[in-house]
C-alpha cells in the first residue's frame, strides 16, 4: 500500500467511523426529549426509565464520537497538509460555527446526564433538547463544509492563486443544503432503524417488554417518517449532483455513453474496459428523468469526462445501489408500519413486523457509509473539485501506511468495546429498570 | 480584527491548559495513589470532573479550528513536522476519554475495570507530555522546512531534550492543578489532608521540571533564561508567579478553596504569559532562523473578520453556560448513580 493510498484509507477509516457515533449523538437526544416528555407528562416510571437507559448509551457514544472527531480535526492537517493550507481560510467558517455548537452540545449534555432531580424539571428537559439541536447543528455545518469540496464557492482560482476569498459565499455553496438535509434525515433513518430493530429483538425475547415496546415505538416512528421523507431529499440531491458534478453521478450509475433518454441502471457489474454494465436491469428513459425531470433529456457518459479525471466507477456504482436499495426497503417496511399503526393493529402483535425490524437494524448504518463513499469516491480524483487533485495535497511524511495500520487496530477494538457494552447495558435492563416500577 | 482572533486563540490554550490540565492532572494523580485508596479517589475525582470535562477538551478543538482557519500555514507546518508526536497525543487522546466514559457507563462492574483503569490513568499521562513536547518543539528551532531527510523532518523536530523536559513539567503541572482543583471537592478530612499532601508534592515536582527545563535550555543553547528575565513584562510576571506560590503555600489548611483554584490558575497563566510574550507575535520558531508569525501569516481579512465575529458570537453562548455548568455542579456536586 503506497502511502497515499494509505493516507485516503485512515481518512476514510476515520470519517466511517466518526459517522456512527456522530449520527447517534445527533439523533439520540430527540429519542430522548420525546420519553422524558413523555414521563413529566404522564408520570409513568417507563418512559424515566427508557430515558434514563438511552442516557447511559448516548454518553458512551457521545464520547467516542467526541474523541474521534478531535482526531479528525487534527487529521486535516495531519494528512493533508497542502489542502488545508489553501482551503482552511476558505472552507472553515462552518468549523469555527461548529466548534461553538458542539461546545454547547457538551455543556447541554453535562446539565442532562448529571442533572436528574438536581434542576427545574423543565429546564433539565429542556437541556436534553439542546444537545438534540446543536448536535444536529454540527451536523449541518460538518456537512456545508463537505459540500464545499464538492462545489467550490467563494474564491476565485487564478493562475494557482486563491483570491477574493469570502468564507460566508464558501460556507452556502450550493452543495450545502442537498448535502446536509440528505445527511440529517439519513441519521433520522439509521438511528431508528438501529435503535428500533435493538429494542424489537428484546420484544421477541419476551424481556421487560414494556419497557422494550415503549422504546421501539418512539425510535420506530422516528426512523419510519425519516425513511418516508428521505426519497424526496434523494431526488434533490440526484438533480443537483446531475447539474453540479456529472462525473460522479456517471460513476454512480455506471453511465458510460451519454445519451438521450437514458436508462436507469440497477444492479449489473460494470465492465470499464468494454464500457458496458453485465447483468444490470435497465428503466429505459429513468436516469434522465431522475437527473432532469425528462425522460427525454440528455445525460453526461463517462465518455465525456477524461479519463484522468473519472471516478472510481466500480465502488461508486456498488456504493451507489447498495445506498438506495437499503433507502426503498426501508421505506416499504415504514410503510408497512404505518399502516400497522393507523389500520392493521393486529400486525403489531405478529412476529413477522418485529423480525423484519431485527433484520433492519445495520441497514440504515450501512446505507449511511455507503451514501458518504458515494459522495467521497466519487469526488475523486478532486479533493477541491476541478481546482486540487486529492493526490497532490497528502502530506509529504512518508510512512502513513504505519499510522493507518495503527488508527484500524485502535478503531477496530473501540468498535468491540462499544458493542460490548451497549450487549452489557441492554443485558442489564431487567435489574437496574426492574419489572416493578420503584422511583 | 486580528487581535481578537489571537486573543481567543491564547485564551484557549491557557483554558485548555487549566480546565484540561486539570482534567488530565486527574488521571495523573491515581497513577501516584495507593492502591488502598485508588476507589476513593476515583470516586471523589468523578464527583469533580464528571458532568465537565467533555467541556473541558472543547478549548483544543476551538483553538486548533482558530489555528487552521486563521493561521493556515501555522497548521500544516505543525501537522507536518509534528505529525508523530501529534498522532502519538490523538491516541493519547482517544484512549482516554473513551476509558473515561467507559468505566464508568458499562453496566457491569468487572474485570474489565482493570482494563479500563491502567489505559485510563496512562494516557493521562502520555497526552500532556506530548503536548509539552510539541509546545517545547515551538521554541527550540528544530522544525526545519527544508529538512531532505527523514529523521531531521518528522523526528528531530520534536525529539530533543529541551521538549521532552518541557513535557514532563506540563504534565507536573496538570497534576498539580488537579491536586488543587480536588482539594475543594473532598469531604472528609482525611481525604482533604491527602489532596493536599499531592498538591504539595506536584507544586515542588512543577517547580524542580522547571528548573530542569532552564537547565536543559543552557546544554542546549535555548536563550531561555534571556527571553523571561530579559524583559520587565517577563520578570514581573516571574515575581507574581512567585508570590503567588507563596501565598498558595500559606493557605494550604485554611479553607479558601477558590483561592487555593485561583492561585493555581493563576501561576499556570503567568507561565503561558512568559513563554508566549517574548516571541509574541511569532508562535514557531524554525531552524533557518526564520518564525513563523501570527502576524504575517494570518488568513486573508476577511476570513479574519468573519472567525472573529464567529468567535464572539459563541463565546456570548458558551461563557455564561459554561461558568452556570461549573458553578451548578460546584454547588451540588455530581452522585455516582446516573
Amino acid at each position: 500500500m503506497d502511502d497515499f493510498l494509505a493516507a485516503r484509507s485512515q481518512m476514510a477509516l476515520s470519517l466511517g467511523f466518526h459517522i456512527i457515533f456522530s449520527c447517534i449523538g445527533m439523533v439520540m437526544p430527540f429519542f430522548m426529549a420525546v420519553s422524558h416528555y413523555l414521563y413529566l407528562k404522564t408520570n409513568h416510571i417507563t418512559y424515566k426509565h427508557v430515558t434514563k437507559a438511552w442516557s447511559r448509551g448516548v454518553a458512551i457514544f457521545f464520547a467516542t464520537g467526541a474523541v474521534s472527531g478531535t482526531v479528525l480535526s487534527f487529521e486535516l492537517g495531519l494528512l493533508w497538509p497542502k489542502f488545508m493550507e489553501h482551503a482552511g481560510p476558505i472552507f472553515g467558517m462552518p468549523f469555527s460555527l461548529e466548534g461553538t455548537a458542539f461546545f454547547i452540545e457538551a455543556i447541554a449534555l453535562g446539565f442532562f446526564l448529571y442533572g436528574w432531580d438536581k434542576f427545574n424539571k423543565w429546564f433539565h428537559w429542556f437541556t436534553g433538547v439542546v444537545v438534540g439541536i446543536s448536535g444536529l447543528a454540527s451536523g449541518i455545518l460538518v456537512v456545508a463544509a463537505n459540500a464545499w469540496m464538492n462545489s467550490p464557492a467563494g474564491f476565485d482560482y487564478i493562475n494557482g492563486e486563491y483570491l477574493n476569498i469570502d468564507p460566508i459565499a464558501a460556507m452556502f455553496n450550493d452543495a450545502w443544503f442537498s448535502q446536509a438535509l440528505h445527511m440529517c434525515i439519513a441519521a433520522f433513518v439509521a438511528t431508528g432503524f438501529a435503535v428500533a430493530g435493538v429494542h424489537a429483538l428484546m420484544m421477541l425475547k419476551q424481556q421487560s417488554v414494556d419497557f422494550h415496546a415503549k422504546s421501539f415505538k418512539i425510535a420506530a416512528v422516528f426512523g419510519a417518517i425519516a425513511a418516508l421523507l428521505q426519497p424526496i431529499s434523494g431526488d434533490i440531491s440526484a438533480k443537483f449532483v446531475a447539474k453540479n458534478q456529472p462525473a460522479k453521478l456517471a460513476a454512480m450509475e455506471a453511465h458510460f455513453h451519454t445519451e438521450k433518454a437514458a436508462p436507469l441502471i440497477i444492479g449489473g457489474i460494470p465492465d470499464t474496459d468494454n464500457q458496458t454494465v453485465k447483468y444490470a436491469l435497465k428503466i429505459p428513459g429513468a436516469l434522465s428523468f431522475m437527473a432532469h425531470s425528462d425522460f427525454n433529456a440528455e445525460v453526461t457518459g463517462l465518455d465525456q469526462i477524461p479519463k484522468e479525471n473519472q471516478p472510481p466507477i466500480a465502488i461508486t456504482h456498488y456504493a451507489f445501489q447498495i445506498m438506495v436499495g437499503i433507502g426503498v426497503l426501508l421505506m416499504l417496511l415504514s410503510i408497512a408500519y404505518f399502516i400497522a399503526l393507523w389500520k392493521k393493529k393486529a400486525w403489531l402483535q405478529q412476529k413477522w413486523l418485529l423480525k423484519l425490524f431485527v433484520f433492519s437494524t445495520p441497514l440504515g448504518f450501512i446505507a449511511v457509509e455507503a451514501g458518504w463513499t458515494v459522495t467521497e469516491v466519487g469526488r475523486q480524483p478532486w479533493i477541491i473539485k476541478d481546482v486540487m487533485r486529492t493526490i497532490d495535497a497528502v502530506t509529504p511524511m512518508p510512512g502513513i501506511v504505519y499510522s493507518f495500520y495503527i488508527f484500524t487496530a485502535v478503531y477496530i477494538s473501540l468498535s468491540f468495546i462499544v458493542a460490548f457494552m451497549l450487549y452489557r447495558q441492554i443485558k442489564m435492563v431487567p435489574q437496574l429498570y426492574g419489572s416493578t416500577p420503584s422511583q | 480584527m486580528i487581535y481578537v482572533v489571537i486573543a481567543f486563540l491564547w485564551t484557549s490554550i491557557l483554558l485548555y491548559l487549566i480546565l484540561g490540565g486539570a482534567d488530565f492532572g486527574a488521571g495523573i494523580l491515581e497513577l501516584f495513589t495507593s492502591d488502598a485508596n485508588k476507589t476513593k479517589t476515583r470516586k471523589t475525582m468523578y464527583r469533580a470532573i464528571g458532568p465537565i470535562w467533555e467541556a473541558n477538551h472543547m478549548w483544543l478543538i476551538i483553538a486548533i479550528v482558530i489555528l487552521f482557519v486563521g493561521f493556515p500555514s501555522i497548521y500544516t507546518t505543525m501537522s507536518t513536522f509534528m505529525h508523530i508526536p501529534l498522532v502519538l497525543m490523538l491516541l493519547g487522546i482517544i484512549a482516554r476519554g473513551t476509558a473515561f466514559t467507559f468505566r464508568h457507563y458499562d453496566a457491569v462492574k468487572d474485570e474489565m475495570q482493570k482494563i479500563y483503569n491502567p489505559i485510563f490513568v496512562y494516557s493521562s499521562f502520555v497526552t500532556p507530555l506530548f503536548l509539552g513536547i510539541i509546545a517545547g518543539s515551538t521554541v527550540t528551532r528544530s522544525i526545519n522546512p527544508q529538512a531532505n531527510n527523514f529523521l531531521d523532518a518528522y523526528i528531530f523536530s520534536w525529539l530533543n531534550a529541551f521538549s521532552f523536559a518541557v513535557g514532563l513539567f506540563t504534565v507536573a503541572i496538570c497534576g498539580f492543578l488537579a491536586a488543587v482543583f480536588i482539594i475543594g471537592q473532598t469531604q472528609e478530612q482525611s481525604e482533604r489532608e491527602r489532596f493536599i499532601r499531592k498538591a504539595k508534592a506536584f507544586n515542588i515536582m512543577a517547580v524542580l521540571a522547571g528548573a530542569v527545563v532552564f537547565g536543559v535550555s543552557f546544554i542546549e543553547d535555548i536563550p531561555l533564561t534571556t527571553w523571561v528575565f530579559g524583559s520587565w513584562p517577563g520578570v514581573a510576571a516571574f515575581i507574581l508567579a512567585t508570590i503567588s506560590v507563596i501565598v498558595l503555600w500559606s493557605i494550604w489548611h485554611k479553607p479558601y478553596t477558590n483561592t487555593m483554584r485561583f492561585l493555581a490558575g493563576f501561576q499556570v497563566s503567568m507561565i503561558l504569559f512568559i513563554t508566549t510574550w517574548e516571541h509574541y507575535p511569532n508562535i514557531v520558531l524554525l531552524k533557518n532562523g526564520d518564525a513563523l508569525s501570527l502576524l504575517e501569516e494570518q488568513g486573508n481579512a476577511k476570513t479574519i473578520d468573519a472567525l472573529a465575529w464567529a468567535l464572539l458570537l459563541g463565546s456570548i453562548f458558551i461563557l455564561p453556560t459554561l461558568v452556570y455548568l461549573i458553578y451548578s455542579f460546584q454547588k451540588n456536586p455530581a452522585t455516582d448513580k446516573t
